[in-house]
């Protein structure tokens, strides 16, 4: 079954071949224009909305500081409600634990709501291992599953694939997971989500068990809340008897009144809609109405490592929106493949390496690099986390990490070297001279813009031009412009 | 040590610098959610017709023929235990199974509340509005709601909703965008919400 993130090649070398792939650029730059757009429509209605952000903030960060406190009182709260909870420090135990339901209830088959965390703890691959299929429902990660394919984004997976590829997909895989796609299926995409309908429509109906995430947990009332928008999640959390939620440790809120300002910054940052089509909430197990019996996950996987982190902890606020991605100039180039994780993007360059730990896989290592700093994620994060300021403070513990190795990053040479040229005016005028000499020589080729652009710099400055375009050096510097037009101090107009 | 205990003790310890727990300022929840000038009624209306459900509004008295009017000769119409009106056709749910529910047409339901800031309806799923399958498995859902159960804003509405009932908010018939980003109504959800107002 599916592929992983497993084996992936680092940040720079996954974006060159992703950069080359020119349908893959045009799908992601079509949907995150289309998405970018209907978000700020919906945004700008919201005459608070900066309140808003500051507020839900706030929450996250009192829930953060007490989050022991909540958990339990999450804990109580669904015991005395009839579900069962469970705690998993790590993948490995949160993936057992649903296996062991699953067992129990003699399934061979579980249908899935749409979960990055799930996701993340590679769900579906353990399951396959005991020989239980995990059905993927939402439409874009139906696509994936179908395709073989890893997901690209946190809320349309699938956002890398055109309607012809969607097309060619159904036709040649569904028959082999169930009911076939029509025979005449175009690639319109009413056509294609009604054949999805139909396939998924007899694996509901006959589910015993389904997994699903959560998007708020709420500690004071043991309510779990999903936000989607097919109804595929409705179905899961409904119609089967046997329901296992996996939720992360930050999904907690205090009380039920708290999501008044999530259920308004949530939608509207993730879809662009002033409420999604469908929000279901749950708590523990309500006498003939869906599942009988309900198990709740709690899942540590480096939660409280990111916790330990104080500048980094904000980091667990997020509501997983993608909304930060949507208007990353490097997200939108790249794609979601090339961050190697089911979370990309700029939250994904941050949230990856704080769960996961710097300084042991090089994967992990590149991320907070996937950037250029430009702010943009920061200002659209529904709440306020400080995305570009955290992405350098994960440079910095990925330097710090480094420190020792017994051969030094070439990028940590170059960043020597500028450290040395950059703090003595004397040695940065000269580096300038140098690099305005090597501006003329040089033949680069075009940056957007007309600019020239530099793609190869020797060694140690190749592993860095390996993956990035340099601007070539301007043929005069500033500072030898200033001289030379005699604007220094007191004479300069 | 359990994970729980393992789990617990690393929160404890990620937290040995004891971080202050801010303050959240509840103003927000005194704003008025709604443009200047807006009536709570229409805006609602408009709203839920932006996602291209359809809207239509009547009297108390033009209920029962606006409700039959929404089904369209739909031959097997599902209604729910407790539900206060005559309906054509009506099959009541009586622990139908989810294939038997497949094989219905529509199903007509009251709701608990609407909210006008974003167009929704609130199932809680009690008498009137049934068990949750209800209305998710047939392909119509035809939704009663009272003009005086429109709350202006999300905020009012989670004020009055008991968090202990399962809830559905609804927003419009299903849908989806995830091929290539275009807006297509109805995947697994009833692929038509028809809301019925009821003014006065
Ligand atoms: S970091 Fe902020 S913008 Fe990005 S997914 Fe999380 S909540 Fe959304």
């Amino acid at each position: 079954m599916g592929r992983t993130f497993v084996g992936m090649p680092p940040f720079p070398t996954a974006a060159r071949t992703a950069l080359a792939d020119t349908r893959l650029r045009h799908n992601l730059a079509h949907a995150t224009g289309t998405i970018r757009a209907k978000r700020a429509t919906v945004v700008a209605e919201v005459e608070d909305w900066e309140d808003l952000r500051g507020q839900a903030a706030a929450v996250k960060d009192a829930t953060l500081a007490r989050l022991d406190e909540h958990l339990l009182t999450l804990e109580a709260s669904l015991t005395a409600r009839g579900a069962t909870v469970h705690w998993a420090r790590d993948a490995a135990e949160a993936c057992a634990v649903v296996a062991e339901v699953a067992r129990t209830h003699g399934v061979d088959e579980v249908v899935k709501v749409k979960s990055m965390a799930t996701q993340e703890i590679g769900l579906n691959d353990a399951l396959a291992a005991q020989g239980i299929a995990a059905w993927e429902t939402d439409l874009a990660e139906l696509i994936v599953q179908l395709g073989d394919d890893l997901p690209s984004h946190i809320l349309v997976p699938a956002i890398h694939r055109g309607r012809a590829e969607v097309r060619d997909i159904f036709r040649t895989r569904m028959a082999a997971a169930g009911r076939p796609a029509p025979t005449d299926l175009t690639d319109d995409p009413a056509e294609l989500a009604g054949a999805a309908r139909l396939h998924l429509r007899e694996k509901f109906l006959r589910a015993r068990m389904a997994v699903s995430g959560a998007n708020f947990a709420v500690a004071e009332t043991g309510t779990l809340v999903v936000v989607e928008s097919e109804g595929n999640g409705r179905m899961c959390l409904t119609l089967p008897e046997v329901l296992v939620s996996v939720v992360g440790l930050e999904k907690v809120v205090p009380t039920f009144a708290d999501l008044d300002l999530f259920l308004r910054l949530l939608p509207r940052s993730s879809t662009g809609e002033r409420m999604n089509p469908y929000t279901s909430t749950w708590s523990g197990v309500t006498p003939g109405d869906g599942p009988q019996e309900v198990h709740v996950v709690l899942l540590d996987n480096g939660r409280t490592r990111a916790l330990a982190d104080p500048v980094g902890r904000p980091t667990l606020r997020c509501i997983r929106c993608s909304a930060c991605l949507n208007v990353c100039p490097v997200y939108e180039r790249v794609g979601g493949h090339a961050y190697g994780s089911v979370y990309p993007g700029p939250i994904g360059a941050v949230l990856n390496p704080m769960l996961r730990g710097v300084g042991t896989d090089p994967v992990t290592d590149s991320l907070p690099y996937a950037s250029t700093l430009c702010g943009a994620c920061g200002d659209v994060c529904p709440v306020a986390i400080d995305l570009p300021g955290l992405l350098v403070h994960e440079r910095i513990r990925v330097v710090d990490a480094h420190r020792a190795d017994p051969r030094p990053k070439p990028e940590a040479l170059a960043m020597r070297a500028a450290a040395w040229a950059l703090g003595d005016a004397r040695r940065m005028s000269l580096a300038e001279r140098a690099s305005g000499l090597a501006g003329r020589a040089w033949r680069g080729r075009g940056m957007p813009g007309g600019r020239r652009a530099l793609s190869w710099l020797p060694f140690p400055g190749s592993r860095w031009t390996g993956a990035r375009d340099l601007p070539v050096p301007p043929a005069e510097s500033f500072r030898a412009w200033w001289r030379r037009t005699g604007r220094d101090e007191g004479t300069g107009r | 040590m359990s994970a729980r205990d393992d789990v617990l003790a690393a929160i404890r310890a990620a937290l040995a610098d004891r971080p202050d727990a801010p303050e959240v300022d509840r103003a927000y929840r005194t704003r008025d959610p709604l443009p200047p000038g807006a009536d709570v009624v229409d805006l609602f209306a408009e709203r839920v017709a932006d996602y291209r459900a359809t809207v239509t509004r009547c009297t108390a008295p033009e209920l029962e023929t606006a409700v039959a009017a929404a089904l369209d000769g739909a031959p097997r119409v599902l209604v729910p235990d407790g539900l206060d009106l005559e309906v054509p056709g009506a099959v009541v749910d009586a622990d139908l199974s989810a294939t038997d529910l497949d094989a219905l047409d529509a199903v007509v339901t009251r709701a608990t509340l609407g909210i006008a800031e974003t167009g929704t309806i609130v199932l809680t799923h009690g008498p009137g509005e049934g068990r949750r399958a209800l209305t998710l498995v047939p392909d119509v859902h035809v939704c009663v709601v009272r003009a005086d159960q429109v709350v202006p804003g999300v905020v009012d509405a989670v004020a009055a909703l008991d968090p202990v009932r399962p809830q559905t908010w609804v927003s419009g018939p299903s849908a989806t965008s995830d091929i290539e980003l275009d807006r297509v109504e109805g995947v697994h959800g009833p692929r038509r919400l028809h809301v019925v107002l009821v003014d006065g």
